[in-house]
């Protein structure tokens, strides 16, 4: 467990570290994936499974396309970009931090009855229940919170068409 | 125990990502920084939460996935029109309120 911990916490500080530090954007998106995924790892071994799906489905999954999206619109995708994009290095980095992910979750799945992989149903229970009971007025907050930010999306991103020479 | 290690990592993941936000003057850097600032701040929530047994942590880990999902949305399209104006991704060239 611990080990694992480590293992997975240098994946990510290296990951990070190669996203601020990275000149193309699609690269730094790249690492940041697999430091989320690297993240949800933790997640797990921390006992959370609910949060280190969500951080894969919503962060890894949703909020990085709407990065690579807004990539691929900002500049003219000239094919010599893209060549330089998808140049070997560029994904051997990445491939090696996942690489190293993937051999921690076959180990866990290997080693069996570890206490992190058994599935805990009343806690995700009692998330729930808190989540709708004590906790209610920040789900209130957060729909609050949800709507304008889609109005403002829709907003920015109606201007930007209608206005386009 | 694994939450102090986790709060640790929490501390280095948040410190890299202000080290990028002030660094890097390419406004798309600056959103990603915000993004692994943010998750520092929900791995320190998971991580509190791990250590007391609570289930609160994961709440205010919801809580965090959320504003993300918000702040992420309207920044892109904030950095889309920007990117439109100006023609240019620098912070620096932004400047037309003299701020």
């Amino acid at each position: 467990m611990e080990t694992l911990f480590y293992i997975a916490a240098a994946v990510t500080l290296l990951a990070t570290l190669r996203v601020i530090t990275h000149v193309h954007a699609v690269h730094a998106l790249l690492y940041l994936v697999v430091a989320l995924i690297a993240l949800s790892l933790i997640f797990y071994l921390l006992g959370a499974e609910f949060a280190a799906a969500l951080e894969i489905i919503i962060y890894g999954g949703a909020i990085m396309v709407l990065f690579i999206f807004v990539v691929m619109l900002l500049g003219p995708l000239a094919v010599e970009q893209e060549r330089t994009w998808l140049t070997p290095g560029a994904w051997v980095g990445p491939s090696i931090l996942a690489l190293v992910l993937l051999g921690e979750v076959g180990y866990l799945i290997v080693a069996g009855d570890l206490p992190a992989i058994s599935i805990q149903e009343p806690r995700q229970k009692a998330v729930s229940i808190a989540l709708f009971g004590p906790y209610i007025i920040g789900v209130e907050l957060a729909s609050m919170l949800l709507l304008p930010g889609l109005i403002g999306a829709y907003h920015l991103g109606r201007r930007l068409s209608s206005e386009a020479r | 125990m694994l939450s102090t290690p986790a709060l640790l990592l929490a501390t280095m993941l948040f410190g890299l990502g202000l080290i990028g936000l002030l660094s890097r003057r390419n406004i798309l850097y600056m959103l990603l920084s915000l993004e692994i600032m943010l998750n520092a701040a929900a791995l320190a929530f998971i991580a509190g939460g791990a250590r007391w047994g609570q289930v609160d942590g994961e709440i205010m880990f919801l809580f965090i996935l959320t504003l993300a999902a918000a702040e992420v949305s309207v920044a892109l399209g904030i950095v889309l029109q920007l990117s439109y104006r100006f023609r240019t991704l620098d912070a620096d060239a932004f400047s037309e309120m003299r701020g």
